[in-house]
C-alpha cells in the first residue's frame, strides 16, 4: 500500500459508512462474487468526548456499529465498519472498499462514490443554510440618553 | 427475602396478551410506525439514546413503541439490549469544535465569531397550544435558507482562555475509566462523573442543577456556549492501522463559565462546567454542566456547603433511573415471607403490650 492510499481509502470508507444504506443499495445493487472473511457482525463502539471540549477523554456512551470483511475473486480484501445494525450495508460497503482497490475504481467512483458524496454534501449544505437563516443580526436601538 | 411462587403462568401470559392489545390501542386508529416515532418524536428518541447510553435512533424508537411511550421503560429496554453487544472498539474523542452546528448560542458574548445561531428551538415560542397541529395533513412551509458562511465556529472558552481569564482544559490521551466495565468507585474522577451524569435521568440532573441555582451549592453559572449539531466519529480500524470516520452523531454541548475567587496558587479566574449529551437535549446538557461544576468544589478548593449537588456519592448513586427503578419497583414483587415475619412480630408485640397493660390495671 502506498502512502497516498490511506488518505484516499479513509475518505471512501467514510463515505460508504455514512451513506444511507438504501441509497448505497440503489447505486450498487449487484455485488460481484466474493468470499466472506468476516460475516457482518453488529457490536458497540464507545463514543468519547473531552472534558471542556479539549481536555481529558471521557466515555459518552456507545453506538451500534456493524463490521464486515470480504475478499474478491482476484484476492483483494475489503473492510467496512458502518454505523447501525444493517448487515447488508456493511457487506456492500466492504465489497465496495475492495473494488476501490482494483482497476474498476474509477468506474465505481463515478457510479457510486461521487453521487453519494454529492448527496451528503447537499444534505449538509441544506442544514447549514437553514441554520444560517436563524443567525441573529443584532442592531442597537437608539437609547434615551443618546437622543 | 423472596420465595419461588408457582401458579401464575396463565395469569402472566394473559396479562402480556392484554398488554399487547392495550399497546396497540383502538385498531380503528392507524398503527404508529417506528419510522414515525423516529422522525416525529425525535426528542423522546434522543432522551432514550442518552439515558440508554446507546446511540441508535431506530432502536430507541422501537423501544418507545414497545414501552407504550414510557421513556424510562424504553431506556431499560435499550440498556438490556446494549449488554448483548460485543464492544468492538472505542472511538477517538469527538472534536466538538468541528461540529456542523444547527444551533449555537452564547449568553456571555453577543458578537462572537460564527455568530448566534438559534436553530430549531422552542425558545421564543409562546407555549400556546397549536390547534392547527390537531388537524392532520397540513403542509409545513419549508424553512428559510440563507447562504452559510463556511468557516470554523470556535469555542467561546477559547477566546477567554487566550487572555488567561478562564481555566484551561489541557488535552490528554489518558484512557478514561468506564463505569459500564468496572464498578463505580468513589472518589470518582471528573471523567467518570461525566459518564455517569450524561446517562443519568434528565429529571434528576435537572433538579440537582436547579438546586445549585437556588443556593444549594451555588456556582454562579453563565452559559458560555451551547451548541447542537453533528460531529464525526472516528474509529481506528485494527485491520488497517488507520482511523476512519465511520459515523456522524448528533450531540448537544454546554460550557458554563463560573466564578472562582482564586487560591494561594491560582489568580482569580473563571472556571468551567461541562455538559455533553447524545442528541438534541439542551435542558440535559445545561443541567449536566451545572452539576459537573458543583461537584468540582474539592478540586477548586471551595467549601463543602453540604448541598446535595456537591455530594458526589449522592449524585452519582442516585442519577441512574434504571438502577433507581429496579430497586424501587422490586418492592412490589412478592415479599410474602418477609411480611409474614413482620406480621407475627407485630402480633407478638401487641400481645405483650396488652398483657403489660392488664397487669398494670
Amino acid at each position: 500500500m502506498t502512502d497516498a492510499l490511506p488518505t484516499a481509502r479513509k475518505e471512501w470508507m467514510a463515505c460508504l459508512a455514512k451513506a444511507p444504506a438504501a441509497r448505497l443499495a440503489a447505486l450498487l445493487p449487484d455485488l460481484p462474487a466474493h468470499d466472506t472473511l468476516r460475516s457482518p457482525e453488529t457490536g458497540a463502539v464507545m463514543v468519547r468526548g473531552r472534558v471542556g471540549g479539549t481536555g481529558e477523554p471521557f466515555n459518552l456512551g456507545e453506538m451500534t456499529v456493524t463490521r464486515c470483511s470480504v475478499r474478491l475473486a482476484c484476492g483483494t480484501v475489503g473492510h467496512a465498519w458502518v454505523q447501525g445494525r444493517d448487515k447488508g450495508h456493511a457487506r456492500r460497503a466492504a465489497v465496495a472498499d475492495a473494488l476501490m482497490q482494483t482497476a474498476g475504481a474509477a468506474d465505481l467512483r463515478a457510479r457510486v462514490l461521487d453521487p453519494l458524496a454529492a448527496e451528503a454534501r447537499a444534505a449538509s449544505d441544506m442544514r447549514a443554510g437553514k441554520a444560517a437563516a436563524t443567525k441573529v443580526d443584532f442592531f442597537t436601538l437608539v437609547r434615551g440618553e443618546d437622543a | 427475602m423472596y420465595v419461588a411462587v408457582k401458579g401464575g403462568e396463565r395469569a402472566i401470559d394473559n396479562a402480556h396478551a392484554w398488554l399487547a392489545e392495550e399497546r396497540r390501542g383502538d385498531p380503528a386508529v392507524p398503527e404508529l410506525s417506528v419510522a414515525q416515532i423516529r422522525q416525529q418524536l425525535r426528542l423522546a428518541v434522543n432522551r432514550v439514546m442518552a439515558e440508554g447510553s446507546l446511540y441508535d435512533p431506530d432502536l430507541a424508537a422501537l423501544a418507545i413503541k414497545q414501552a407504550r411511550g414510557d421513556l424510562i421503560e424504553a431506556v431499560f429496554l435499550i440498556r438490556a439490549y446494549r449488554t448483548t453487544l460485543p464492544r468492538l472498539a472505542a472511538a477517538n474523542p469527538v472534536d466538538t469544535a468541528a461540529m456542523a452546528v444547527d444551533r449555537r448560542i452564547s449568553a456571555t458574548f453577543k458578537d462572537l465569531p460564527g455568530g448566534q445561531v438559534l436553530g430549531p428551538t422552542f425558545d421564543y415560542t409562546h407555549r400556546l397550544l397549536d390547534f392547527a397541529l390537531a388537524a392532520e395533513g397540513a403542509e409545513v412551509p419549508p424553512a428559510a435558507i440563507a447562504p452559510a458562511a463556511p468557516g470554523p465556529v470556535p469555542h467561546v472558552t477559547g477566546f477567554l482562555n487566550r487572555d488567561g481569564l478562564i481555566e484551561d482544559a489541557p488535552p490528554s490521551d489518558a484512557t478514561p475509566p468506564d463505569m459500564t466495565r468496572d464498578p463505580l468507585e468513589l472518589p470518582a474522577s471528573r471523567a467518570l462523573r461525566l459518564q455517569a451524569i450524561t446517562r443519568g435521568d434528565e429529571g434528576f440532573v435537572l433538579s440537582m442543577a436547579y438546586s445549585t441555582q437556588r443556593g444549594y451549592g451555588r456556582t454562579h453559572a453563565f452559559v458560555g456556549e451551547l451548541r447542537i449539531g453533528r460531529v464525526g466519529v472516528e474509529v481506528e480500524i485494527p485491520e488497517l492501522g488507520f482511523a476512519v470516520e465511520i459515523a456522524e452523531v448528533e450531540l448537544t454541548e454546554c460550557e458554563t463559565v463560573n466564578q472562582f475567587k482564586g487560591s494561594k496558587t491560582e489568580p482569580p479566574q473563571f472556571t468551567r462546567g461541562y455538559g455533553l449529551v447524545f442528541g438534541q437535549s439542551e435542558r440535559k446538557a445545561i443541567s449536566m454542566s451545572l452539576v459537573d461544576r458543583a461537584l468540582r468544589w474539592r478540586e477548586l478548593g471551595e467549601d463543602d456547603s453540604g448541598a446535595p449537588a456537591q455530594d458526589e456519592e449522592f449524585v452519582l448513586y442516585h442519577c441512574d433511573n434504571i438502577q433507581a427503578t429496579g430497586f424501587l419497583e422490586h418492592i412490589k414483587l412478592p415479599h410474602y415471607v418477609d411480611f409474614q415475619s413482620e406480621l407475627e412480630l407485630v402480633r407478638r408485640l401487641r400481645t405483650e403490650a396488652a398483657t403489660l397493660q392488664e397487669a398494670a390495671e
